[in-house]
């Protein structure tokens, strides 16, 4: 089966939030749960690079792991889920996720938080009809064979959907097109700026996805 | 067929304004790779380890949910993910099971504490009403406490293949409103029953001679103990400190107002659930001794009264200053009087 993940190329990401939108308008989540977000860093910098977060739907997923109630189950396609009706809202999840994707309708006293909510992938979650689904869930668009509207509609394709061989074989295909000698994340150390083989460093950055082949 | 003609000089026009726009911007990146600084400066690459560091202490990002205060990276998720399910919640039932085992071995094999004289009838008051009724709405708050907590921390490995999903998404709904909100009636009430008792549990030196003697189980002669004895007092002070500890936590846990990050929400659930799992192997050799394992201690928190017999073996000098308002019950009850209670509990 398919090892379903998103995953995000920094290089292309223009925090247009464009995802975040087509999540929210999706899924139809309640007024303050945002299952997506963009995350800037050195916002404002000449360094300045976006990512898109939410659930990354782990391998190894600490929040199932954490679960008082056992609500979280994975589907055949590594998609992480969770069931509303057995999830107490007590947190856990929460403390335990790498990412800070479950949100909480409420935060009240005597931990009154509701139920748990967090990205699905798309694939909706647990329930007797489709209609009490989509209310609980959101869509079900992985039944529907469509992939998570936020990367159907990243605008740059710097989000992507799907089994996690197919999209890092297509990042894969752009980091050795940018020519970057470490791979799509790693840093460029400053000092090599200073080293003699300057401009072959320069080449080997992978800021610019435009540049021609050499 | 003019209008052809003036279209094809229109399209050679733009074709040569088109190649010098190439060629300017051919020139432009040339000037720029002369720059090695300036490019750099213009890279993602420049997000280097300094920068990921201050993303891992949540500085140095935005973030487009509104009320978001997470990090990007929450590293110390999975730290306590491994501390709670690896360590605690193992260590917790080593805990409670090799309580359980060391009370049942100790039964089997030294048996009951009973009393080295034939009771005499006559009654000592030793814990008022409302001693006796702040004892057990605490114990019984404890037990709710603690058999709800013990469901959030292992009932899932148990309930929800022996019932179904529906009898166990009920029942663990159910336990997290109990725990919640008995939770803090709990705290409430044991740190009034911490005040009250404050003066009788103040150690003394002959509390010390008691642990050396091991209540009495070393040596012929039974230790000294006043109102309360040196084991009592320490569940009092373990109560004090560990039950404090959990009161605090839990008050972190229940009620997340306070602007909690999940770094302190983490801490809270560690220590409360360490402490807690403490005050439960504790309070089974508590229920023991109160119960099973000393004859005649049971009726002092049932019926207020202890025997002489009883008071003159365990507390000795307590005995020594009440024994003469000692009554028959079956003829007069005393009357139950906090301050005459509290007047005759030498410590």
């Amino acid at each position: 089966m398919a090892q379903m993940k998103f995953l995000c190329d920094a290089e292309r990401c223009i925090e247009c939030n464009g995802c975040v939108t087509a999540c929210k308008n999706a899924n139809e989540t309640e007024w303050g749960i945002q299952r997506r977000r963009v995350v800037t860093l050195d916002d404002g910098q000449p360094s300045e690079v976006s990512i898109s977060v939410a659930c990354m739907h782990c391998d190894d997923a600490p929040c199932m792991a954490v679960c008082p109630t056992d609500c979280f189950y994975k589907t055949d396609d590594g998609i992480v889920l969770h069931d509303k009706d057995i999830c107490i809202g007590c947190g856990y999840c929460l403390y335990a996720c790498p990412f800070g994707a479950p949100q909480f309708p409420k935060q009240n006293a005597f931990g009154e938080r509701g139920k748990m909510d967090k990205c699905t992938f798309c694939a909706g979650g647990p329930a007797e009809t489709k209609e009490e689904e989509y209310e609980k869930y959101g869509a079900n668009r992985i039944a529907e064979g469509k992939l998570p509207l936020c990367a159907e509609m990243c605008s740059t394709k710097a989000l992507l959907a799907g089994d996690a061989q197919t999209i890092s074989d297509i990042f894969r295909q752009r980091v050795v097109y940018r020519g970057h000698k470490d791979g799509g994340w790693s840093s460029v150390d400053k000092a090599q700026a200073s080293a003699p083989d300057v401009s072959a460093n320069l080449d080997n950055m992978a800021y610019d996805a435009t540049r021609a082949e050499k | 067929m003019h209008t052809l003609m003036q279209c094809l000089q229109r399209l050679r026009v733009l074709g040569v304004i088109l190649m010098l726009a190439v060629l300017t911007a051919g020139l432009v990146s040339t000037a720029q790779a002369a720059d090695p600084d300036q490019e750099l400066n213009q890279a993602v690459g420049t997000i280097n380890a300094d920068t990921w560091r201050e993303v891992k202490n949540g500085e140095n990002f935005i973030d487009t949910r509104h009320d978001s205060t997470y990090s990007l990276i929450n590293t110390s998720g999975e730290t306590w993910r491994q501390i709670r399910n690896d360590w605690i919640s193992p260590g917790g039932l080593i805990a409670l099971g090799s309580m359980l085992a060391i009370l049942v071995i100790f039964y089997l094999i030294v048996g009951r504490n009973d009393l080295d004289a034939e009771r005499t009838g006559r009654k000592l008051l030793r814990w008022t009403a409302l001693e006796r009724a702040m004892h057990w709405t605490v114990a019984t708050l404890f037990i709710v406490l603690a058999l709800t907590g013990l469901n959030l921390l292992y009932g899932k490995f148990l309930f929800r293949h022996a019932f179904g999903d529906a009898f166990w998404a009920n029942l663990v709904s159910l336990t997290k409103l109990t725990h919640n909100y008995v939770g803090p009636v709990f705290g409430i009430l044991l740190l009034l029953m911490l005040a009250k008792w404050l003066t009788v549990n103040l150690p003394k030196k002959h509390d010390w001679q008691w642990f050396k003697q091991g209540g009495g189980m070393v040596g012929k002669k039974h230790p000294d103990a006043g109102f309360a004895n040196g084991g009592e007092k320490a569940w009092y002070w373990i109560l004090a400190s560990v039950g404090l500890l959990v009161i605090v936590s839990g008050f972190v846990l229940d009620f997340p107002l306070f602007g909690q990050t999940r770094d302190n929400m983490q801490w809270a659930n560690m220590f409360h659930a360490v402490t807690s799992l403490i005050l439960m192997a504790v309070a089974l050799g508590h229920i023991y001794i109160g119960t099973l394992g000393t004859e005649g201690a049971l009726e002092g928190m049932t019926t207020g009264y202890v025997d002489e017999t009883w008071a003159k073996q365990h507390h000795n000098l307590w005995y020594e200053e009440v024994k003469d308002s000692a009554g028959q019950p079956e003829q007069q009850n005393p009357p139950v009087d906090d301050d005459t209670a509290t007047a005759n509990r030498p410590n």
